[in-house]
């Protein structure tokens, strides 16, 4: 069942996810923690807050003390997110974690970290990139046989909460059977974190792994399965971000529209001028498009729908794009304004950025949407 | 639900029995769309027997009531009636102006006598209509649009010049915006429907750079209209000619004019071939037709989701001429892929080997898009005022 439109239920969601990120941190919480240079760059007090309102349990089974609810919830949650800029563990634990685990892990593994992502109690985080663009198919981080054990030695990037994260699930080869996963404990031996400080204000960091032992136990899924999970778990990641840079473009675009009915030169509104008015529109056919796009992405997602794959890619691409053209029209529509730091657009132009890299950009997605297309 | 399945069985029966196979094949021009009307002459004996055979269901106006010749479905039963048409690949049984364009406009708008002498003539192919709007001094700017009609005792009498009359040449009626008062512009419009056999009509064909003329210069000389055929009031034909338009937005918007309907993609890996990672040979032209394709299901999206939203009431009427923008410009993009696609093969102007020149012709075709219906710079003024309430004129 494709949603291209919310049912009553989710929109009350929709709505309550708005009323709570508008009161408990909007754009300023974003400020105040990148303004006070934050230890951790979150505020574990409105994480908590998340688990009392369920964000951290949706994607969580109810019989690990979550909701049981769907990637559409996570995207209803995660497009809000795009409104307020928010930082919090959200995407790295409530939707890839949890997602991963649930779906993979054993029923120790679940046992084990589930009923604390649902309370806000442990961040988990995937640690895939190593380069400098998003290469899930071409991992060096290496998981070597030692007696029972495997020991893992490499490097990741762009770790979502790294400095902050209880558990890492790593993304390593096994020589001979290929890609698999690993659910690893950050106090593990041999385990470095070194936090980035990001333009965005939101939190990432590198992980270092030098000879980090790990039992078969830790193993996510099953040796030389990592290929498919890890494909899977980023298609959910990706429609999540795709839904998050949607509701980064249509606030952003609201915001500009907004001062260009304010704002006078030459006697007028700007607004007035044609020149101004076509790219609005533009924009906003652009915004419609892909918020539709995005929410037909998301449902087949949910349903695991035999198109999903193309679809995430396409919405993705789409989203991209989208926030892309829309953060760049708000800080040149909003002239001088739009350059100050007093102003929030750049705080949007910021994340956008980031979010673009985060789990393959704009090219990434074309290039996967021909492969998928066979051509 | 049971319901619906039901109809849905009884649908796809009946196409499976009824709908010839000759009428399964895709179209391969645009000679081989069925209009209807006095003078139009039939390809095949299995178009003719598909038109009447869907005319007996009302199936060629599925939601018009039936006393106008349709078959009063909703609008979920005409979904499960185009769906079924799709998966067995029919045809469209009858295409015209009067089925997308006058008969919503007379439904809404049209007295029960109009109603009755015209609709059930459109349903059954008999009548081809035209649609008199631009002129040569009024195209984007429609409502300044100078064709008089004199208002006189028991008829209107009819002078002036339309141009880009579609299929002038070969319609039976036209309706024709006329001005009834100088005085106001947008308030001085009436809307009228004529034949154009009356005395006083001429057309004139004008040759499109695809050397095809689809359009004709229409003049009037001193054609006289009975008062009958006026819809609605008196100088009160904007209004109607306002809705008509959205309707004829959104078919440009959503038709394109893709008789093949084969991807992107794959229309660039028959044409070109692959390399040995199974890759287009063309790389730059790879990551042009993947944004294509990605703004194209985009574009699908958008349209139903649109449609969902209409269903609950939810729907700004103006999205129409945001979806016209939009589809207009994608069709463009898609042909000059077409285009950059096939090469050298695309560039034959006549010959049976390509069909007199179908790629050419219709790539050239697909520029007036952006131009029919609406410029697309219009519509962009449409979505600024009425959807973002920008200010200013």
């Amino acid at each position: 069942m494709m949603v291209l439109v919310l049912d009553d239920e989710q929109r009350l969601l929709q709505d309550s996810v708005q009323i709570f990120l508008d009161e408990r941190a909007p754009v300023a919480h974003l400020r105040q923690l990148r303004d006070s240079a934050d230890a951790t760059g979150f505020c574990r007090r409105l994480w908590a807050e998340f688990a009392e309102q369920g964000y951290s349990a949706m994607l969580v089974p109810e019989a690990y003390g979550g909701l049981g609810l769907g990637v559409i919830e996570a995207s209803i949650v995660s497009e809000q997110l795009g409104r307020t800029l928010t930082p919090s563990p959200f995407l790295s634990t409530a939707v890839l974690g949890a997602w991963a685990i649930s779906h993979a892990g054993s029923d120790a593994q679940k046992a084990r970290v589930l009923p604390r992502v649902a309370k806000s109690e442990a961040v988990v985080t995937l640690a895939v990139d190593e380069h400098v663009k998003h290469r899930p198919s071409v991992i060096a981080t290496l998981a070597t046989r030692d007696g029972d054990d495997f020991r893992l030695d490499g490097r990741k990037v762009f770790v979502l909460d790294a400095h902050v994260a209880d558990f890492l699930i790593v993304v390593a080869q096994v020589p001979g059977h290929g890609l698999t996963l690993f659910l690893v404990e950050s106090t593990a031996a041999g385990l470095t974190i070194e936090r980035t400080s990001m333009v965005d204000a939101h939190n990432a960091g590198y992980v270092h792994l030098n000879g980090v032992r790990v039992g078969t136990d830790s193993v996510l899924g099953f040796i030389g399965g990592g290929a498919d999970l890890l494909e899977k778990a980023l298609d959910v990641g990706s429609v999540v971000v795709a839904a998050q840079l949607l509701g980064l473009a249509d606030e952003v675009f609201g915001r500009t529209v907004a001062f260009l009915k304010q704002r006078k030169q030459f006697d007028r509104l700007i607004g007035e001028f044609q020149a101004l008015q076509h790219r609005v529109a533009t924009l906003y056919c652009d915004i419609e498009l892909t918020r539709a796009l995005v929410m037909k992405a998301v449902s087949a997602v949910d349903a695991q729908a035999p198109e999903h794959r193309r679809l995430t890619s396409q919405a993705k691409a789409r989203a991209c794009l989208t926030a892309n053209t829309a953060v760049q029209e708000a800080v040149q529509m909003h002239g001088g304004m739009g350059m100050t730091d007093a102003f929030d657009v750049g705080l949007f132009m910021k994340r956008a950025r980031v979010l673009q890299e985060l789990f393959g950009d704009a090219a990434y997605h074309a290039q996967r949407v021909a492969n998928l297309g066979g051509y | 639900m049971s319901g619906e399945s039901t109809f849905r069985l009884e649908v796809r029966k009946w196409l499976e029995a009824n709908c010839p196979v000759e009428m399964r094949q895709p179209i391969a021009s645009d000679d081989d769309i069925c209009w209807g009307g006095r003078r139009f002459r039939f390809r095949s004996e299995a178009q003719r027997l598909w038109m009447e055979r869907m005319v007996e269901r009302g199936w060629t106006v599925p939601t018009w009531p039936k006393a106008y010749g349709g078959a009063g479905l909703d609008q979920e039963a005409a979904a499960i009636l185009r769906q079924e048409m799709q998966v067995l690949g029919c045809r469209s049984p009858l295409d015209s102006f009067g089925i997308w364009m006058l008969g919503p406009a007379l439904l809404k708008y049209g007295s029960e006598e109009q109603k009755l002498e015209h609709l059930p003539r459109i349903a059954r192919g008999e009548i081809r209509w035209c649609q008199g709007y631009s002129e040569p001094g009024a195209g984007s700017d429609l409502a300044s649009l100078a064709t008089r009609a004199e208002v006189l005792e028991d008829h209107f009498l009819v002078n002036g010049q339309k141009i880009w009359t579609t299929y002038a040449d070969q319609a039976d009626w036209i309706f024709c915006l006329v001005r009834t008062d100088v005085t106001r512009k947008q308030g001085g419009i009436s809307f009228l429907l004529f034949d154009m056999e009356s005395p006083g009509v001429t057309t004139r064909p004008i040759l499109l750079i695809s050397g095809k003329s689809p359009f004709c210069e229409t003049f009037f000389d001193d054609v006289k209209v009975p008062r009958r055929n006026l819809v609605g009031e008196v100088n009160g034909g904007w209004t109607i000619a306002k809705y008509l338009l959205s309707h004829e937005r959104e078919m440009i918007g959503a038709a394109g004019n893709a008789t093949d309907s084969r991807s992107m993609g794959r229309i660039a890996v028959d044409a070109l071939g692959l390399d040995e990672q199974g890759r287009l040979l063309e790389p730059d032209l790879r990551s042009q037709i993947a944004r294509f394709d990605t703004d194209e299901a985009a574009f699908g999206a958008w349209m139903e989701r649109v449609a969902a939203l209409a269903r609950r009431g939810e729907a700004n009427p103006a999205v129409a001429s945001a979806l016209k923008f939009y589809g207009s410009e994608l069709n463009k993009r898609r042909w000059e892929l077409i285009m950059a696609t096939m090469g050298i093969e695309a560039l034959e102007w006549e010959g049976a080997r390509s069909n007199d020149g179908y790629l050419a012709r219709g790539w050239l075709r697909t520029k007036g898009n952006s131009i029919e219906g609406g410029t697309s710079e219009v519509m962009l003024n449409v979505v600024a005022k009425r959807i973002l309430g920008m200010p200013g004129a």
